[in-house]
């Protein structure tokens, strides 16, 4: 950004940095690299959304209106695949780029040169999708998820999507291994880990995830592909294989992506709620063993998204009870954050009303998906609106406001401007409503049987898809006003004060200069 | 150790255990074969047993279509009948053809496929040509039965169902996909 390359020469460390694009073209510093994953995610956010605004106005009424059937399946497998792997991931990437080594006192990623490289991944990967499009067949059609036999059948678009898991999985893996190193070898003296700030944990445990899970998602594609062009018979039943296979592969990576999507917001909210409510992080252990086992867990229910697929019942309920279990530590997150704010001085500044909002929407977002835990009702709700409502609960409520929310708290950091108060709590607020607007109906659909991922419906589901649709016309609208909230604070925001959160403890606030100067930490901080 | 040389030295260890992840997610394809093998889910290539003195249901009438299908496999493919009408729990033979049109040796392999999925339940198969590996010489024809029996536990709404075969060639020496 703009204030940050404008400090530069104010700190003398001789940097002989390209400038103009090459400047970030060829950048290892953290601070620039984590500057591009935000504004790549962003803009894919926005390719993303607009995606989501086709589904949604092609649902505003029954009937095939705008997006023929074929077009229609491939917005929303895209619109799943584009915000997943192009915004969410890269955006806590982004925020694990700028944070983690201030966080901890270190000069940079451990390894600065692949940092570069896995940024520079994303826009090959992203291009592949969108390209996808324009191929004879069109894009990808069979669901995000891309389970056999559609996936084995469709065109060239397909193919270009499987690249694109490639590249975007060797791009999160080397990310990961990247932040692994960073937190494990390059902390301050004196930084142990149980004093390192909640942020950083939960990056820990989701960058051990994500090494986990992310080589599995990339075997699951590449039988894909040799199922396709290499005359393997991995999922084809006609060639002794098993697509329900498929599934279980897909879904042991599945699972833990959730996670992987969810935990780094946990570590900005639990940042944010402390410095608004002036007071430490209630039960700071018992949040780093609940992450911990939340990250455990994750890989033992991943057969919850199949309870259809006709397993046995013993396995039905292994998996049932599970997946219950992991509202217990997730239960002790949401009341820590109670607990905090519990007679804190509180103030309500943009970044704490997102991260308000999010535990208030997270946490339906949470017992929906309890109830869909629940085998018989699962089967029930399988594939209809009601899961649909239950994820958006969690990613969009959870996840991005959750990025809101650290987008808001730390730009005066990370520029030396501040954001416009106003119009930031416009931006929340009309966010709220839209969003609850959007996807609270989607519940009642679910329920009443409307399935997921078909253009046209019955007659009855009318009224609440014109509902959810006008909701999210203004949802999708509202983000503009952070887009302008963003660059307006970037080119000409106030000057930030030195410390514009009084409650904030971690080192960036209280061992940094605002901005944070290019090169920070080059001498390591004592921490007592 | 110099902070850079540490950090190497996590890199190597975190890129094995990507490497050994990737072959985690292969592994998990033999793995899954013998749960299902172990626990009995799946076991369409396993004959069932045949029980003398059966409950035959003399009231009700199923009917049976028969479907063939060959996928990569220069065979012709057909059942002798195309549909046999039953009472359930009534033990009943039908019969399938399969002809070599090249003048190669071809080692098949069927996979059966039922409809609606729940017959799977109440479909005990005696004798069936899926259960090993078919090796046809050129040219060479050949008729296999299929012994099997619908129990008549079978729901009161299901008048008619669907067997349906894919053959798919094994390559030379592959053994065939229930041979352990």
């Amino acid at each position: 950004m703009a204030a940050v390359h404008g400090d530069v020469h104010g700190h003398g460390h001789g940097d002989h940095h390209p400038t103009g694009i090459m400047r970030w073209v060829m950048t290892t510093n953290h601070k620039d690299i984590g500057t591009m994953y935000l504004w790549f995610a962003l803009s894919m956010f926005f390719v993303g959304g607009t995606l989501a605004m086709g589904i949604r106005a092609e649902l505003y009424q029954p009937g095939i209106q705008i997006l023929e059937p074929e077009l229609f399946n491939q917005f929303t497998t895209l619109h799943g695949l584009i915000m997943v792997f192009g915004a969410v991931m890269p955006a806590f990437v982004g925020f694990a780029n700028w944070q983690v080594p201030m966080m901890i006192g270190a000069p940079d990623m451990a390894f600065a040169r692949m940092n570069n490289w896995s940024f520079w991944l994303l826009p090959v990967a992203a291009s592949f999708l969108i390209i996808s499009f324009f191929v004879p067949g069109g894009a990808a059609a069979g669901g995000w998820t891309f389970y056999p036999p559609l996936s084995v059948q469709g065109g060239l678009g397909v193919d270009l999507m499987i690249f694109a898991v490639h590249i975007l999985g060797a791009s999160s893996i080397m990310g990961a291994i990247n932040i692994i190193t960073t937190i494990l070898n390059m902390r301050a003296p004196g930084m142990t880990l149980m004093k390192m700030p909640m942020f950083v944990w939960t990056w820990l445990i989701t960058a051990y995830l994500l090494v986990l899970v992310m080589p599995v998602l990339a075997g699951t594609v590449t039988m894909l592909l040799t199922d396709r062009h290499f005359g393997t018979s991995f999922f084809n039943a006609a060639g002794g294989g098993d697509p329900v296979l498929f599934q279980h592969i897909f879904w042991f990576f599945g699972h833990p992506e959730v996670y992987i999507m969810i935990l780094p917001a946990f570590g900005i909210v639990s940042e944010i709620i402390p410095t608004f409510a002036r007071k430490r992080l209630f039960g700071y252990s018992s949040m780093v063993y609940a992450t911990a086992s939340i990250a455990l867990l994750s890989c033992f229910v991943w057969a919850h998204h199949m309870f259809t697929v006709g397993m046995p019942v013993v396995g039905q309920l292994f998996f049932m009870y599970m997946t219950m279990l992991i509202a217990v530590p997730t239960g002790v997150k949401v009341f820590n954050w109670t607990a905090t704010m519990w007679q804190g001085s509180m103030t309500f500044e943009t970044p704490m009303l997102f991260s308000i909002g999010f535990i208030f929407l997270f946490v339906i977002g949470g017992f929906s998906g309890v109830i869909c835990a629940i085998v018989p009702i699962d089967i029930q709700v399988q594939e209809t609106y009601y899961v649909i409502a239950h994820f958006h609960y969690v990613l969009v409520s959870g996840s991005l406001f959750a990025l809101f929310a650290g987008a808001y708290y730390w730009i005066p950091k990370w520029t030396g401007r501040m954001y416009n108060e106003t119009l930031g709590k416009w931006h929340f607020w009309l966010s709220m409503f839209f969003f609850n607007l959007t996807f609270f109906v989607q519940h009642f659909l679910g329920l009443a049987g409307m399935p997921r991922r078909i253009p046209d419906y019955a007659l009855q589901f009318a009224d609440f898809n014109m509902v959810s649709s006008i909701g999210a016309f203004g949802f999708g609208l509202t983000q503009i006003l952070f887009v302008y909230i963003m660059v307006s604070c970037v080119r000409s925001g106030e000057p930030a004060p030195e410390k514009p959160w009084e409650g904030a403890t971690t080192l960036e606030w209280t061992h940094l200069p605002t901005p944070a100067p290019y090169h920070s930490f080059e001498t390591p901080p004592v921490i007592k | 150790m110099s902070t850079s040389k540490i950090n190497l030295v996590m890199l190597k260890k975190l890129f094995i255990f990507t490497v050994i992840m990737f072959a985690f997610g292969y592994a998990l394809v033999p793995f899954y074969e013998k749960f299902c093998e172990v626990t009995g889910i799946n076991n369409l290539l396993q004959p069932d047993i045949l029980v003398e003195e059966n409950w035959v249901d003399t009231d009700r009438w199923i009917t049976v279509e028969l479907d063939a299908n060959t996928t990569g496999i220069p065979w012709d493919f057909k059942p002798l009948q195309s549909s046999v009408r039953i009472h359930p729990g009534e033990p009943v033979d039908v019969l399938y053809e399969i002809r070599n049109h090249t003048d190669r040796e071809v080692n098949g392999q069927a996979i059966p496929s039922y409809s609606p999925r729940l017959l799977e339940r109440y479909l005990k198969k005696f004798e069936c040509f899926c259960f090993t590996k078919q090796v046809l010489k050129p040219n060479e024809v050949r008729q296999m039965p299929v012994q099997f029996t619908i129990e008549p536990g079978i729901p009161a709404d299901v008048h008619t169902v669907t067997i349906s075969y894919t053959f798919f060639e094994l390559p030379g020496g592959q053994k065939a996909i229930n041979d352990k």
